[in-house]
């Protein structure tokens, strides 16, 4: 029992790592429509500004994470200014092609600096250890991981519901046609949910970078790992992101713990059942759901 | 003149959608454009309200020039429209469409917009009151709470139109409200049209498929065919033209 509920938390704080680099995903796809396939290199970017602004420069961690997070979302401000605005009303395909194009040339520019090879460490300001409950351990990093998410979400449900932008933004996601003609500016809306999918992504990659290190590829992996987290969530739901990814994060932690054993009885000996079972689930699940979980189903009358 | 559209001209590509029309609209006045599909009536509107760029020619309101003006923009110099394919936020409820017409939106820095406390404005400021009385205004009271994607037809195209006038506009641009109604819904919306007027000297622009409609209630009609003006004038001189009957077929029976 006491496995089961430690294989739980560590799976719900991988899936709060998801989830918060879902949430800028889908606040991009839910006001403008646009699948951002460079999320994982945003992701790196983040981690990789804040480790800099740390190790190199020198600064206190909490104050570099916060730049870092800053400077990612001046990041993605930019890219939408500079490349997708352009694509407006271009069929979605292309504008797909634009930010697997820009996933290719972040990652060729991170390439080129120390971080394309090699593992770094983030510095540790968590003490070491955990929580320790009835006998199971939560580690400081995953308490992180955790308490980050919550924060985020909080904040997330607070400005939807509250700021004059995020409602603005709730009323470009509904109807973009309607909102213009009452006074919403969606270019405004478009820069602001990029800068903001910007600093989300900043976020997990900080949160990663604590929990496990810092090295491109696994950055990047962690904004593939998203997309079956958000398209079981319902690709236009924050709340849907949240529960998609840590359900798929649970799905791994039981995988690693329990699958891979029954697995190896049979000769599957890899162990990478992780990897596969959350897209199964998917496949799954899609049949009966289309639309995700918490996903807008679109009734087109005729 | 309040609306002044001048020689304006939009083509896609090598279409002409609109080719130099004008049109004139005084403080006040309800100004139909009537002709047959595809002449280019919504175009118009969409010029007007920012959605498309005319390629020549020039939009004034009450001395602002708007013909490169965004939507939003045109917006807050007092235009608000109303759509034929009804855009509304399905999702909310006719209260909430009505509300979000009065956020100011854009009136604040980007730091303003994100910090205010969106809620405390719209009850502060008399906005849900407002909201309430143009709710009564076009009798919608046993709807308000109900979410718009589950209302029928007639009553969500009702709805658009008190969503428009929830930005207090100068001038009110209403594309085939009655487009789709049935007989008593049309003889509501003439009413409230009427109302509107009246009550509060909103300028409305009008495009109607309904030809006995228009003639009833405006005070001048514009004539639209193949993207250019081919009458204009009082109701009854415009039903009289030939280039109009010729082009409006059914229009004998109006006149």
């Amino acid at each position: 029992m006491i496995d089961f509920i430690q294989n739980l938390i560590s799976g719900i704080a991988v899936g709060c790592i998801y989830a918060l680099a879902a949430l800028g995903f889908v606040l991009v796809y839910k006001s403008s429509r646009v699948i951002n396939f460079s999320n994982g290199q945003f992701i790196a970017i983040g981690a990789f500004a804040a480790y800099a602004l740390t190790v190199w420069v020198g600064l206190p961690v909490l104050l570099a994470a916060l730049l870092a997070m800053l400077l990612t979302a001046g990041l993605g401000f930019l890219v939408e200014r500079v490349f997708l605005r352009r694509m407006v009303g271009q069929p979605i395909i292309s504008v797909i092609m634009v930010t697997i194009g820009l996933a290719s040339v972040l990652d060729g520019l991170m390439y080129l600096t120390p971080f394309g090879s090699g593992n770094f460490t983030f510095p540790q300001f968590l003490p070491p250890g955990g929580l320790e409950l009835a006998g199971i351990n939560i580690s400081y990093p995953q308490l992180m991981a955790i308490g980050f998410t919550m924060v985020f979400l909080l904040l997330f449900g607070w400005f939807f519901q509250r700021s004059v932008l995020g409602i603005a933004m709730r009323a470009v996601a509904d109807d973009q046609m309607a909102s213009m003609s009452l006074g919403v500016s969606v270019r405004r809306v478009f820069g602001l949910a990029w800068a903001v999918a910007g600093l989300t992504a900043a976020a997990a990659g900080i949160v990663v970078g604590t929990v496990s290190g810092l090295n491109q590829d696994g950055l990047i992996a962690i904004g593939l790992a998203v997309f079956p987290a958000v398209i079981l969530g319902g690709l236009d739901s924050v709340p849907g992101a949240v529960v998609g990814g840590i359900v798929i994060g649970v799905l791994q932690s039981f995988s690693t713990a329990y699958l891979d054993g029954v697995l190896g009885q049979i000769g599957l000996v890899g162990g990478g059942s992780q990897y596969a079972v959350p897209f199964v689930v998917l496949l799954v699940m899609l049949w009966f759901k289309p639309h995700g979980l918490f996903g807008t189903e679109e009734i087109e009358r005729v | 003149m309040q609306l002044k559209v001048e020689q304006v001209t939009l083509s896609f590509g090598g279409v002409k959608a609109l080719s130099e029309v004008s049109l004139e609209v005084a403080q006040g006045e309800l100004v139909s454009v009537i002709g047959p599909n595809g002449a280019g009536k919504t175009s118009l509107l969409n010029c007007i309200s920012g959605f498309y760029h005319p390629s020549a020619g020039r939009i004034i309101f009450e001395g602002h020039d708007l013909t490169h003006a965004s939507p939003h923009q045109v917006t807050q110099y007092g235009i608000a429209r109303a759509f034929q394919n009804i855009e509304l936020f399905t999702g909310m409820t006719v209260l909430e469409n009505l509300l979000m017409a009065r956020h100011t939106f854009g009136h604040y820095n980007l730091l303003d917009n994100i910090l205010i406390y969106g809620r405390a404005m719209r009850v502060g400021v008399g906005n849900r009151r407002f909201c309430e009385e143009i709710i009564d205004f076009m009798e919608l009271e046993p709807y308000r709470k109900a979410l718009v994607g589950d209302l029928p037809y007639g009553v969500r195209k009702r709805v658009e139109v008190a969503r428009a006038l929830a930005l207090s506009p100068k001038l009110l641009l209403l594309d085939e409200p009655m487009a789709g109604m049935t007989l008593e819904e049309k003889e509501d919306m003439v009413r409230f049209i009427l109302d509107i007027r009246a009550e509060r000297g909103t300028t409305v622009v009008l495009i109607e498929h309904d030809l006995g409609v228009v003639m009833d209630i405006s005070d001048r009609v514009y004539v639209l065919d193949f993207g250019q003006v081919i009458a204009s004038g009082l109701p009854e001189e415009v039903s009289q033209n030939p280039r109009v009957q010729e082009a409006y077929v059914g229009v004998d029976h109006v006149a």
